[in-house]
């Protein structure tokens, strides 16, 4: 069975090839062996899983270490339009808005990225120049995957020149639920290839995985074939990011990174709507994968409604009393 | 240590509790001084002096029992099991209103933290007579005879560790079945029973149903010795159980006991490992440890040993010991001085013996009774720290290489009170269960609790079952008597 990673690679070409790190590089060697790696990492209890993040859940955070969170939060937002009515102006005053999140309170930080579709990543890029403030496209046929592989490398390549210098891909599900575990790697190791500078973010779409033990596997395949980020779902498909996914995903890049050194991100995106959810999300990442990953550099909400609770909340505790939605702006 | 995200103190507030500057007994639905020597119960978190408690002498014992008696024959006795269950039912609502006010107490009496008090304890203890309220009138369809009877007066003794849990355990099966009770709680934490004894008030419980007698040791022998008792239920040491057998030998008296264990918590190469370090965390460091089913040896394979341990002690390092009433508190205070002296003795032997000893690098309050999660590898089995109850957070790691070698290792105790299994291959987790002699066996999880349930232990663990149907016979008179 061949391979193809570059689609304009002329018959006959070397494919490129991309061995995982140290001590995982002869994992991909073959389907079988691939296989056997992959089935081989220890199974997930999903009643364990469940029971490990309900009682993270009762964590209580408040006063200073409230604030705190807050404040990490909003600078780890994703702050994410994807809808087939998204226009120009619509991306320019998310763009605004992630830039300054709260006007009427300037020590407010800003949001990590915009999240647009790659045909709009110009127009947030150009919104958001000089911020450092990142632009992130979704791309491979986002959000459902299927097209060929030609098409989703294009799609990369666009969003790429467009502006965005982070790519949200999505894997092939079809492939992994068949068992293809070697074609999902190397989707994903011909996109990153794609990507040049681009940081990578692979979404999993663990809403269609279904089981944990799948979360796991598609986790590993994602960081093996070098994604920079590993993220739950598109936020189409219900569920979407999941405690007990979170556990999973965050064990996930916490091992990678004992075995191999290198360390993988993590965002969770859709169903994240209160600061209740992210406060529980924080909590999860400090006592799963470690501090380490408490930085926006590691770590991402993908995310629209969760900004404006976030801001509501942090009014609350500068001010002393709740204000109402009209206290935040409408995007 | 200092973290990035830290957490600021969330205690819940002990305004909710009023503690009386001093107890009397609860005997014939009255609060009545006894006549022993009264003694303090402290918040072992600060050594606070909490209140001063009654202790019962013999004769107190002796109004207590006669108070059962009567209530056995006048009122309890005759009342129509449906009633009965009504008062049950009654109690349980009470125990779900008054919750939070049963757990800052009991956190603050016993140590433990709030998260175990207000999430584990109270609940099930209310769960325990929401369900032997529900067995009060079907006793006859419980498959112990066609018309089961009741003993009579059953004298209880219950421990510290789980205080009014315990007393739950013991009072839910004996009241549904028709019975009355005289109870002894621990010397140590005494004030949930006394609070539990107002809940009795409120319910309206005809006098003497319940009776509470406080003490140490000699009004537990008080109550078990006494001749109108029927029935003994104990949980607590082995030592005392085995006094406890002696004195009832040759009586009429009807006996359970819940002793002491050594838990083996075995994790095999093809476990979900991540979840089976929690379920090791949750076995042995679960209420300080103070718990009889404690997953207190650790039997890994030895193919996973070491990146078992490795999790193990990222994860304890994430343990959280401090302040019993802060609801971020994963590990409470040691209940009392003495088993603080007895945790550290052992402790202390496990490293002559040659057992390598680990700690987290965790601050302890300076006041207090406190010990630090502890794990010790390098454990033989001939070791005392793998063969003795610790009864604190002291782990001990044992390695096995095939399954025959872990089923004989863990059954090699003279405890037989639980067990837990970690693999993720179904087969293998009901085999190994039946060959394990031990009363409770969880797969893939541990220290899980339910009313439905019975527990009880093989040999010295104890006899006699406590809770589901089973735990329904030890109240109940046999076809034969």
């Amino acid at each position: 069975m061949t391979h193809v990673l570059d689609p304009d690679a002329l018959p006959g070409a070397t494919p490129a090839v991309h061995a995982p790190l140290p001590p995982y590089d002869d994992v991909t060697r073959s389907d079988s062996a691939f296989r056997g790696f992959l089935h081989g990492l220890p199974g997930v209890d999903q009643v364990g899983a469940e029971a490990r993040v309900a009682q993270l859940g009762t964590r209580s955070i408040k006063t200073t270490s409230k604030a705190w969170a807050i404040d990490t939060a909003i600078s780890m937002v994703d702050l994410t339009t994807l809808e087939g009515a998204d226009t120009p102006g619509k991306v320019r005053s998310l763009a605004a808005k992630a830039r300054q999140p709260d006007p009427s309170d300037p020590a407010c930080p800003k949001v990590a990225a915009v999240c647009v579709y790659g045909d709009l990543a110009g127009v947030a890029r150009d919104a958001l120049a000089g911020t450092g403030i990142h632009v992130a496209a979704v791309a491979t046929a986002f959000p459902s995957g299927r097209a060929s592989r030609a098409v989703k490398i294009a799609d990369v390549r666009d969003a790429v020149e467009n502006g965005a210098d982070e790519i949200d891909m999505v894997i092939d599900r079809g492939a992994f639920l068949t068992g293809r575990y070697l074609d999902v790697f190397e989707e994903i190791v011909a996109v990153k290839e794609a990507c040049g500078d681009a940081h990578l973010k692979v979404i999993l779409e663990t809403g269609e995985l279904k089981t944990l033990d799948n979360v796991r596997r598609a986790s590993w395949i994602a960081m093996l074939a070098g994604g920079d980020f590993i993220k739950t779902s598109t936020g189409k498909v219900t569920p979407a990011a999941t405690l007990p996914v979170g556990l999973v995903m965050l064990e996930a890049v916490r091992d990678f990174r004992i075995a191999t050194g290198r360390q993988v991100g993590f965002k969770p995106a859709g169903g994240i709507k209160t600061t209740k959810d992210a406060v529980k999300h924080l909590v999860l990442i400090n006592e799963t994968a470690g501090p380490d990953w408490l930085d926006p550099d590691w770590f991402r909400f993908g995310a629209s409604s969760l900004l404006n609770d976030l801001l509501l909340q942090r009014q609350k505790l500068r001010t002393g009393h709740y204000s109402g939605p009209d206290y935040v702006s409408v995007d | 240590m200092t973290s990035l995200f830290e957490y600021a103190p969330a205690p819940e507030s002990r305004s909710i509790v009023d503690i009386a500057p001093s107890y009397g007994l609860f005997i014939d639905g009255e609060f009545v001084d006894g006549t022993g020597e009264p003694f303090k119960t402290v918040n072992p978190a600060t050594e606070e002096v909490l209140t001063e408690v009654s202790a019962a002498s013999e004769a107190d014992v002796d109004r207590a029992v006669r108070a059962a008696r009567r209530a056995f024959e006048k009122t309890w006795g005759p009342m129509r099991p449906a009633d009965r269950g009504k008062y049950l039912f009654r109690i349980a609502r009470l125990l779900q209103e008054r919750a939070r006010e049963f757990a800052v107490l009991e956190s603050l009496d016993n140590g433990k933290p709030i998260r175990e008090s207000r999430d584990v304890d109270i609940p099930l203890a209310a769960a325990h007579f929401f369900y032997h309220a529900g067995w009060a009138d079907k006793l006859e369809h419980a498959g112990l005879g066609p018309a089961p009877k009741p003993l009579g007066v059953a004298g209880q003794v219950i421990p510290w560790n789980f205080p009014l849990l315990m007393l739950a355990w013991k009072v839910a099966p004996a009241l549904a079945t028709g019975n009355t009770v005289v109870l002894k709680p621990a010397e140590t934490t005494p004030l949930t029973a006394l609070l539990f004894a107002e809940v009795c008030r409120q319910a309206d419980l005809p006098p003497g149903v319940v009776n509470i007698v406080t003490g140490a040791g000699g009004t537990g022998r008080a109550v078990v010795e006494h001749d109108d008792v029927d029935k003994v239920a104990f949980t607590g040491s082995t030592e005392v159980g085995r006094s406890i057998a002696r004195a009832v030998a040759g009586t009429r008296k009807k006996l359970t006991l819940e002793l002491g264990g050594k838990a083996a918590n075995i994790v095999f190469d093809d476990a979900p490992i991540d979840q089976a370090v929690e379920g090791i965390v949750q076995g042995i460091f679960f209420n300080q440890g103070h718990v009889c089913c404690a997953g207190s040896r650790l039997l890994v394979q030895e193919s996973i040993h070491d990146e078992v341990i490795a999790s193990l002690q990222r994860r304890i390092g994430t343990l959280r010991v401090g302040d019993p009433l802060d609801k971020n508190t994963d590990i409470g205070a040691i209940n009392s001085a003495e088993q603080l002296a007895r945790i550290r003795e052992l402790s202390d032997i496990g490293e002559a013996e040659g057992a390598q000893r680990w700690q987290p690098a965790c601050e302890l309050p300076d006041r207090g009774y406190w010990f630090p999660p502890t794990v010790f590898t390098d454990v033989s089995p001939a070791h005392r720290i793998a063969r003795d109850e610790v009864f604190g957070p002291v782990l001990s790691v044992l390695t096995f290489r095939t399954p025959d070698e872990a089923v004989a290792k863990a059954n090699n105790s003279t405890y037989g009170l639980s067990a837990g299994i970690w693999s993720e291959k179904g087969s293998r987790i009901l085999k190994i269960a039946d060959q394990l002699r031990a009363g409770v066996v969880w797969a893939n999880t541990f220290n899980k609790f339910d009313p439905t349930s019975p527990f009880g232990g093989y040999k010295q663990s104890g006899y006699g079952r406590e809770g589901g149907r089973h735990g329904l016979a030890a109240y109940l008179k046999g076809a034969d008597q």
